[in-house]
């Protein structure tokens, strides 16, 4: 259907649908992560704000999450406002966060006792309003859990990033489960490129966007964040053919 | 410090024992002891102290009590001395219970407070009580010093051939006062009781307290919570008539059969928010028992701060949103040592480069070195592991954790981090080289090895997993 003038009906008629449909289509606008390989699969050009997002580490960082959270802190550092990260270990490493660009100050740690108490400390954040963004480590994530989170982001805008993180590699199976979350991904460290010295380069993640509310999943391999939290594409990929990416790709996986 | 001089103002029995007096230079008394401990005086703190002395007195033994700054306290212990069976028990209680906790002190009784003040500083007789007879002969023999009277007019006394009160008190007063003004005839007639000398008491801070009783005990938890409300309401006017922020809330419950519930509730900043404070106190009245029904609800102030107003706009850049309200819910909800920030240490051992600071602290001035790689997770305690390395100073070729044999690919060290032996001699010669290595699965780990590699001295020579990098 081609626009033609303005058409009053359907204006009134969108205005009524959105109605509807509430707080579910209330855009607190969106956070690109610069990339325009990625932000092009996501809906509004970014990652939602206002929304819950799920991340989680793949093959062993299901267990130690150490890329999910370092993906997340980098997202985080280009947030404006104090930042509640609720966790139930304790073995988060500050300096890491702030070499990826989320300063200590603006952190504030929960170390909860519990999954239960975890959660009801994460909404309570998102419902708060005066935070620029929400972390929890859990582990378990119900659809109900989940929605309640969801609909607290959309409240206030503040967004929410659940680090899916477990004891055991094989509980991580549970990721397949439906959430509500906006989004899903799955951040997994794999061999840094080369260099012509010996050492260990940059970080090399392989992103894998499972899940995207209105759009569709996709992957991507880029290097970890830099110390403003944003990543990049590897030298020797960005410039390549799409079938030569996608090959390595599967390599990496 | 009084000019450019550095003067000593204090110092205790150990170090008058070996010659150092107030008054000396700071030079003077190091030339004399070298290693000398030398701390700031800190005169307001001082007077903060001797204020909350006077208040803890006031409470134990008399209603009326002054602090005398510097370093004295003045008790009226008229009628009141009874309590500890005459003025010798006051006195033995009160040196007894400052020196419990370390605080040496003199104590005098005296009929007039200028004779107690001369008694205490400059009589013999640590803790003594004067009978009224015996007051003239009692002071007469102190040096004229102990009167209240200026250094210089001491001195100059002191040149005239006037030493002790006695001989002060002998002169005719018309000539004293011709040359000296009335200074010195008053603080004799002070001393001897012929002068009244009034003193302002101190009076303790009370705490701010709201209390509302009831004809008919109540019980539902939806009246519990409306009189909490209104109680909050009352406690927010007396708040801002006195310009103060509450920093702990106490809300008590007095049963009808004569037993208290208590909901204790802090606040990180002050604050008189009526909806605030509801809210905290509301989440936890589901901890309380009402047992029969309550008959008297008080809430109270503990711990109360300075809060004055500030001025908002709404032109310009939106204001910072404020997270205490936060802060306050979920530190009384999961326990307020479980919030916390991370501020930076000035250590290169990782695990001390980091503490917890109160989550509304103010901003922090360090920041970590942004040079070194860092984990992003990091183990509480080093998981030992089985390598193989080549020695001195190379990274492993493999090692073995949780079981399972990891081929290192790449790696990147040694980072070498020292012991800080300037905290404890065992970490003297200790060394770590930390190395960031990377399997073929594309893992990174942070390993380190407990020692340089060539010398025992340095450690073990272990290897250990500390952290694991994204």
């Amino acid at each position: 259907m081609t626009e033609r003038g303005p058409r009053p009906h359907l204006t009134t008629l969108r205005a009524r649908i959105a109605r509807i449909e509430g707080a579910e289509r209330r855009s607190s606008g969106t956070l690109p992560f610069g990339l325009d390989a990625i932000d092009r699969r996501l809906p509004g050009g970014g990652l939602a704000l206002g929304a819950l997002h799920e991340v989680a580490g793949g093959a062993q960082g299901a267990t130690d999450a150490a890329a999910a959270a370092l993906f997340t802190a980098g997202i985080l550092a280009r947030v404006k406002g104090k930042i509640l990260w609720c966790m139930t270990q304790s073995d988060l490493f500050a300096p890491a966060l702030a070499l990826a660009g989320l300063d200590p100050d603006r952190v504030i740690y929960v170390e909860a006792r519990d999954e239960t108490s975890l959660l009801s400390c994460f909404e309570e954040g998102l419902r708060h309003g005066g935070l620029g963004g929400v972390v929890a480590e859990a582990a378990r994530l119900s659809m109900t859990a989940s929605r309640r989170l969801q609909l607290a982001a959309e409240s206030t805008g503040t967004i929410g990033i659940a680090i899916r993180r477990w004891r055991r590699t094989a509980e991580a199976s549970d990721f397949g489960q439906p959430t509500a979350a906006a989004t899903r991904w799955r951040v997994t460290s794999v061999p840094t490129a080369p260099l012509p010295v010996p050492g260990v380069g940059r970080p090399r993640w392989f992103v894998e966007l499972i899940r995207c509310r209105a759009g569709e999943s996709a992957d991507f391999l880029v290097e970890g964040c830099d110390a403003t939290g944003h990543l990049a594409l590897p030298a020797d990929l960005a410039d390549r053919s799409a079938a030569s990416q996608a090959w390595l790709q599967r390599a990496a996986s | 410090m009084e000019g450019q001089r550095r003067l000593l103002t204090a110092a205790n029995a150990a170090a008058r024992a070996i010659g150092l007096v107030p008054g000396m230079t700071v030079a003077q008394a190091q030339a004399l002891v070298p290693d000398l401990q030398i701390l700031d005086a800190e005169p307001d703190a001082d007077r903060a102290a001797l204020e909350k002395l006077a208040c803890w007195s006031l409470r134990r033994y008399a209603p009326t009590i002054s602090p005398d700054p510097p370093d004295g306290l003045m008790l009226d212990i008229t009628g009141a001395a009874h309590a500890f069976g005459g003025p010798e028990g006051v006195l033995r209680d009160l040196v007894q219970r400052l020196a419990e906790v370390g605080t040496a002190a003199r104590a005098v009784c005296a009929p007039t407070y200028g004779a107690a003040h001369a008694l205490a500083r400059y009589g013999a007789d640590p803790a003594r009580v004067v009978d009224p007879l015996d007051l003239k002969a009692a002071i007469g023999a102190l040096p004229i010093a102990a009167l209240r009277l200026d250094v210089n007019m001491v001195l100059t006394l002191g040149r005239l051939g006037l030493e002790t009160i006695a001989d002060l008190e002998a002169m005719p007063r018309a000539s004293l006062a011709l040359r000296f003004g009335s200074a010195p005839g008053q603080r004799l007639d002070q001393a001897f009781g012929r002068a009244a000398e009034p003193f302002e008491p101190i009076q303790p801070p009370e705490p701010i307290t709201v209390e509302r009783r009831f004809a008919e005990p109540i019980g539902a938890p939806e009246t519990l919570a409306r009189y909490t409300g209104k109680l909050v309401d009352e406690l927010a006017r007396r708040l801002e008539e006195e310009g103060v922020g509450a920093r702990r809330l106490d809300l008590s419950f007095h049963r009808v059969d004569n037993r208290i519930e208590a909901i204790r509730a802090g606040l990180a900043k002050p604050s008189r928010d009526r909806r605030q404070m509801t809210r905290l106190l509301c989440a936890r009245l589901e901890t309380i028992d009402p047992g029969f029904g309550v008959e008297r609800m008080q809430l109270t102030v503990p711990a109360a701060e300075p809060l004055t107003y500030h001025m908002v706009s709404n032109l310009g850049e939106a204001p910072v949103p404020d997270v205490a309200a936060l802060v306050d819910l979920l530190g009384n909800r999961i326990g307020e040592g479980r919030l916390f920030r991370v501020a930076a240490r000035e250590s290169d051992i990782p695990e001390r480069s980091v503490a917890r600071i109160a989550p509304m602290s103010e901003s922090t001035e360090i920041r970590w070195p942004a040079a070194w790689p860092r984990p992003t997770r990091l183990f509480a305690r080093p998981e030992p592991v089985d390598t193989m390395a080549l020695l001195p100073d190379h990274p492993p070729v493999h090692f073995v954790w949780r079981g399972v044999r990891r081929r290192v690919t790449r790696a990147d060290g040694p980072e070498r981090i020292y012991g800080e032996w300037h905290l404890s001699d065992a970490e003297f010669l200790g060394v770590r080289d930390y190395f960031q290595v990377e399997d073929e699965t594309g893992a990174r780990y942070w390993l380190f090895r407990n020692g340089d590699g060539m010398d025992s001295a340095t450690g073990g020579q272990g290897w250990f997993l500390h952290g694991l990098f994204a």
